[in-house]
């Protein structure tokens, strides 16, 4: 099938989507920018009254401009939780500074003999203002709003990471799936409105001087209605659910879960992956995706439900190496098996918890957990001509803590010198850093170690059957036949997809499992 | 016509303006009486245009009142005290989205004047200032050319027919044709008769012609307050006497009248005279007699005349 047929096919599947998502998207951008009209109009003009405060407000409202927009979006989730509200903020202070500028450009540029004859009539200020000074800068102020509404057409795109909709949600599912029809299918809607908007205020602006008052009214009608589409759409259900676009994308992933426990009666919607527990937190939403060990689960009081069905594969950590280390070395193959079965999933999310919220040292934290096992032995005394191993990491908290738990290890059990490597960035850095010999061993997960690295044929998943066992074996079997690798024991606990709830409603409603969650949504 | 009327229409007593450290108008103090032209006329930065936004408000004294009828203007909301008094600047300022006739009816619109009314005064005056309504009533500004723009303004000044107009180098932005044009339908508008005018100008030559009164303004000072005539022939300093000099002969020329010479001339005058006015001014009396014949016999004696006339007044 040619791409563009794909295209076709995906909108035709997808149309109601595609109708909500525009709708959603068209009601963010003329809600915003009716608001930035209401603000920064009055504000434009009190600056043109107080010109000594133009430099300040229109600085500030640059510098708003340039703050990244996925950052300001950040800054307003504590404010003001997820949804439409930090969505219309954003976009509102992203029309300010045209809005404001054109305003205050437009009234300067009214001719002073103008104003000054206006008022040596018998105007009065406010008639002055309405009569004289708003037509004449009504096409400055019409160029402002018209730059106002692309910019915001652009930006709403953004709304989809904090849970307000829009046609961003194609394009973030779509990067996050790697699948450019899916970003496509949202970026073109949203690049046509763009310009659907900027054709249908360049009208505006075309039309002469003296039609403009009664245009620029009406606009101030149709904006609202415009807004209002947003709250068109949206159904209501007992619980709300936040997800990651990747997480609703994968076939791994909702589609899965949905396939497995149900779970039709869960209205979503879709979040930036580094928002979706926050939401939770903020009970913006109720049920969120994420990982089995991370360490807000418990920075945030949030319940990991059990998956009875074993949709989710399993991702067994477990570390992965060259086999010549143990050749060399035959006395390492015993001290790094000390820590296998060792790591409960709660264990290591404690350990997450400590690094990744309390902000501890991962070497700390790694050397802390050994003594209390009885594991830590003081490091032995360097000595010459001794060799290095090199262990490797991802570039996260749970990585860095495991590899400095290693190393503690070897530095303590043998005589062996140990260099730490880590942050090298994602899985395939990792994976090809270790059979190019740069690294002798990372730790890694049976589950990406099967999706991502062997990536076997669909009859081959299923006939694992998503057993933890079974995937050990299939890929410590596979990485020594295709890669010359070997895993060791796995560590114990198991860090995959999870759904997440908060604990205390989990409690109350006496959900403690994906099975029960579904006959919960399906009473 | 008496120089200092009992009941003043205009009274500024003591008005002074600064900005910064820069006084701009000093310590200025003038009566006008009801149906008079008084000229604010000095070099440019003197303050005569500031002198004169402070009689309808747009500028705010420091010190000293204005009086209105009697009235302190400080009194009286802006807005109302200028719907009553018609108000020209040099830049015309018509605005710019609404038509001629528009433009024409702000004032008598705010007003609240009937609609019908403010058609029917729309259109007698926009032909009585030559711009027929028909041809001109419905366009904008920017088709005018800056000469019927101004005639636009003037109209619009005096639609709700104020008893005062101010006028700030209504003609200084014209060129000389135009000028002397608009000035001449200006003057001999019957809109304009018996009412107060303040009028602002560099223009010796304009001053004389308009002006009852002229107040010579120098650096925000008075230099002299009197006719043209007085002026002229008598200055009170030498400011005033230089202010004149580059003009004087032409200014002596339109100032003094048959009247003034008829002591002068021989016994009996030159009959080409004779059909003259006793008003008329020099330079007309002369200019009639050169028309119909360059060699006249009769402008030896008038110019003799003039001579002696002339010192007989500055003495």
């Amino acid at each position: 099938m040619s791409f563009w047929s794909e295209l076709l096919e995906f909108w035709r599947t997808q149309a109601g989507k595609l109708a909500e998502q525009t709708l959603q998207h068209i009601g963010l951008t003329a809600a915003a920018v009716l608001l930035a009209v209401a603000l920064g109009v009055p504000l434009g003009l009190w600056l043109t009254r107080r010109p000594r405060w133009a430099p300040a407000v229109l600085g500030a409202a640059g510098v708003l401009q340039t703050v990244p927009s996925i950052a300001l979006l950040g800054f307003l989730i504590p404010l003001l939780g997820i949804g439409a509200a930090p969505a219309i903020v954003a976009l509102l202070l992203y029309s300010l500074l045209p809005i404001i500028r054109n305003t205050v450009t437009g009234i300067q540029g009214v001719s002073p003999a103008v104003v000054e004859a206006a008022r040596g009539l018998g105007l009065t200020d406010a008639q002055v203002l309405r009569r004289v000074e708003l037509p004449l800068a009504l096409p400055v102020l019409m160029a402002g709003i018209r730059t106002a509404a692309v910019i915001g057409v652009g930006v709403a795109t953004l709304a989809a990471y904090v849970a307000a909709g829009g046609l961003g949600e194609f394009i973030f599912g779509g990067i996050a799936l790697n699948n450019p029809v899916m970003i496509l299918a949202g970026a073109l809607p949203a690049a046509a409105l763009a310009l659907a908007f900027d054709a249908a205020l360049a009208a505006v602006q075309r039309l002469s001087v003296r039609r403009l008052p009664r245009v620029g009214a009406g606009l101030l009608v149709v904006l609202p209605l415009l807004g209002a589409l947003y709250l068109l759409p949206g159904a209501a259900g007992k619980l709300r659910a936040g997800f990651s676009p990747e997480f609703v994308g994968r076939a791994d992933g909702l589609p899965a879960l949905r396939h497995a426990y149900g779970l039709r009666r869960l209205p979503s919607v879709v979040l930036a992956p580094a928002l979706v527990y926050e939401a939770a937190r903020a009970a913006d939403v109720d049920v969120i995706d994420g990982y089995s060990t991370d360490g807000r689960i418990r920075a945030y009081g949030l319940l990991v439900l059990r998956d009875d069905r074993r949709v989710f594969p399993p991702y067994y950590a477990a570390p992965v190496l060259r086999p010549a280390l143990l050749q060399a070395h035959p006395e390492l193959g015993p001290v790094l098996n000390l820590l296998a079965g060792q790591l409960s999933d709660s264990a290591m999310t404690e350990l997450n918890y400590r690094v990744d919220y309390r902000h501890e040292e991962p070497r700390a934290v790694a050397e802390a957990w050994l003594r209390r096992r009885g594991l830590w032995r003081r490091p032995r005394p360097a000595r010459g001509g001794a060799a290095t191993v090199r262990l490797g990491s991802k570039i996260f908290g749970e990585q860095y803590i495991l590899a400095e738990m290693y190393a503690a290890l070897i530095r303590g059990y043998t005589d062996l010198q140990v260099q730490t490597k880590t942050g090298l960035g994602g899985t395939t850095i990792c994976f090809e850093a270790l059979r190019a010999g740069a690294i002798d061993m990372y730790p890694e997960y049976t589950g990406t170690g099967l999706q991502v690295l062997l990536q076997p044929r669909p009859a081959t998943l299923d006939s694992l059957g998503g057993r933890p066992a079974a995937v050990f074996d299939y890929v410590q079997r596979e990485f020594g036949r295709r890669y010359g690798l070997q895993w060791l024991p796995p560590l114990g606990f198991n860090n995959t997809y999870a759904l997440l709830m908060r604990r205390q409603q989990a409690r109350q409603l006496g959900i403690g499992s994906l099975s029960e969650l579904g006959a919960y949504l399906g009473r | 016509m008496p120089a200092t009327p009992a009941v003043p229409i205009i009274r500024v007593r003591g008005l002074t303006k600064r900005y910064g450290p820069q006084v701009v108008v000093d310590d200025v103090s003038v009566e006008l009486a009801a149906g008079q032209t008084l000229v604010l006329l000095g070099p440019s930065g003197c303050g005569k245009t500031t002198l004169l936004k402070m009689l309808n408000r747009l500028v705010e004294p420091d010190a000293g009142t204005v009086e209105i009828n009697g009235q302190d203007v400080r009194r009286q909301r802006p807005e109302l005290l200028r719907r009553g008094m018609g108000y020209v600047i040099q830049q015309v300022g018509l605005l710019p989205h609404y038509s001629v006739a528009e433009n024409v009816a702000v004032v008598p619109r705010l007003l609240g004047h009937v609609p019908a009314a403010i058609e029917a005064r729309t259109q007698e005056l926009l032909t009585r200032l030559h711009l027929p309504p028909e041809r001109f009533a419905q366009r904008l500004p920017h088709e005018l050319s800056g000469g019927q723009q101004q005639r636009v303004g003037l109209a619009r000044a005096l639609a709700a027919d104020p008893p005062i107009v101010l006028l700030d180098e209504p003609f200084g932005a014209l060129d000389p044709v135009v000028r002397a044009g608009i000035r001449r339908d200006f003057r001999e508008l019957p809109e304009l008769r018996g009412k107060t005018v303040v009028l602002v100008t560099h223009d010796v030559a304009e001053a004389f012609e308009l002006a009852d009164r002229i107040l010579l303004l120098d650096a925000g000072r008075v230099q002299q307050l009197g006719t043209p005539r007085e002026l002229l022939l008598r200055p009170a300093n030498e400011f005033v006497r230089r202010f004149f000099a580059a003009e004087r002969l032409p200014l002596q020329l339109r100032t003094l009248t048959l009247a003034d010479l008829q002591p002068f001339l021989s016994e009996p005058p030159p009959p080409a005279l004779h059909q003259l006015p006793a008003a008329t001014s020099v330079q007309t009396a002369l200019e009639q007699l050169t028309a119909a014949n360059p060699e006249a016999a009769a402008v030896g004696p008038l110019m003799h005349a003039f001579h002696h006339a002339l010192q007989a007044a500055i003495a």
